[in-house]
């Protein structure tokens, strides 16, 4: 038999998670010289890379904050920015809602959307994991990512240098979603469902507050599973 | 620019510190091993592909950093991601050569 081995899989998950340090790494910097410029001090940046973990809220939370934006706007704004994290949530429950409370607790702080995104294919791809070897994976993920995320910040927001736009890390993000999301495009139903999510974004894109993503987000899953229920239907 | 208001700023990070740990834990927080029925479980396994092409496409169709008008190398960058991670499986390959493609893209429209 094999025995369980959370400490194979936590170290499993660090390796998968690797390649996102290429993106983390720029990205965290870049927040640091941007609230930095906006007025923020090293404490405040690290009180948002830290406390927050969430880098596109950080960036909504600044940028609304520079336009003198109301706090509650800028607060709500930032969270609805973040309600993508429900959906995870929702989806990582099966998986690891047996666990522990201060081990789910452990998830939710650390939950973003690289550890989740491998994670959730992983324990999709992989049903015979257990609990503990699920959440020694996802732990293994954040791994890398959380330190480099918090060291980043502080030297992007100690360095404050500009980052010259030819360098083009607005383009960061883009790419590494499309990186994780293009494996996981494995079946009919999941291309359905990440093609009703591209459409249905750029067509709600006028709606207010990132609130078009989670219309975008609800519609895609509908059509995800619906189409799953056809090709299930036709097989049968 | 206005100075910030320091006390504003860590109200703000407070809030969001508290309200973007109770988005993540919630479902995780009261669900927790209570089985979900089959539907929701059906359309929850497509979350990530379901949020995430939403997230990225205003990126990739109208990018900030050209005022939002759709720009070749950024589409092109984003097109040879999608179709390495796809027919590779292999993430790391797909960064390298969304991030290959988009620098010798922009190298070459200058």
């Amino acid at each position: 038999m094999t025995a369980s081995n959370p400490k194979r899989h936590f170290l499993r998950g660090t390796r998968d998670a690797l390649p996102f340090l290429l993106v983390i790494i720029p990205f965290a910097a870049l927040f640091g010289v941007v609230a930095t410029e906006a007025g923020l001090n090293v404490a405040e940046v690290m009180g948002f890379s830290v406390l927050v973990i969430a880098g596109a809220a950080q960036f909504t939370a600044v940028q609304l904050m520079t336009e003198n934006a109301p706090t509650v706007i800028v607060i709500l704004t930032s969270l609805a920015v973040n309600m993508r994290m429900a959906m995870y949530s929702a989806s990582l429950t099966p998986y690891l809602g047996s666990a522990p409370i201060w081990q789910r607790g452990l998830v939710a702080y650390l939950m973003v959307d690289q550890a989740y995104a491998l994670s959730q294919i992983k324990f999709e791809m992989e049903r015979e994991l257990t609990v503990p070897e699920r959440f020694a994976y996802y732990v293994g993920t954040v791994a890398p990512l959380a330190p480099f995320w918090y060291g980043a910040s502080y030297i992007g927001a100690v360095a404050g240098a500009q980052v010259p736009p030819e360098f083009a890390l607005d383009f960061a993000l883009p790419i590494t979603f499309l990186a994780m999301i293009a494996p996981a495009l494995r079946s009919m139903a999941h291309v359905a469902s990440a093609l009703t999510s591209v459409v249905l974004a750029l067509l709600m894109a006028w709606m207010p507050y990132g609130s078009g993503l989670l219309v975008a987000a609800i519609g895609a899953m509908v059509v995800g599973a619906q189409v799953e229920l056809y090709m299930e239907r036709r097989a049968a | 620019m206005e100075e910030l208001n320091h006390t504003t700023v860590w109200f703000v990070i407070f809030a969001m510190a508290i309200g973007s740990f109770l988005i993540r834990f919630s479902f995780l927080g009261i669900i927790g091993d209570r089985q979900m029925p089959e539907w929701v479980l059906r359309h929850l396994r497509y979350t990530p592909v379901a949020v995430l092409p939403g997230l990225v496409a205003p990126l990739v169709f109208w990018p900030a950093a050209t005022g939002g008008s759709p720009d070749p190398a950024r589409m092109g960058a984003a097109l040879v991601t999608l179709a390495v991670g796809y027919f590779s499986k292999n993430v790391l390959a797909a960064i390298l050569s969304g991030a290959a493609t988009l620098y010798g893209l922009l190298f070459l429209l200058g």
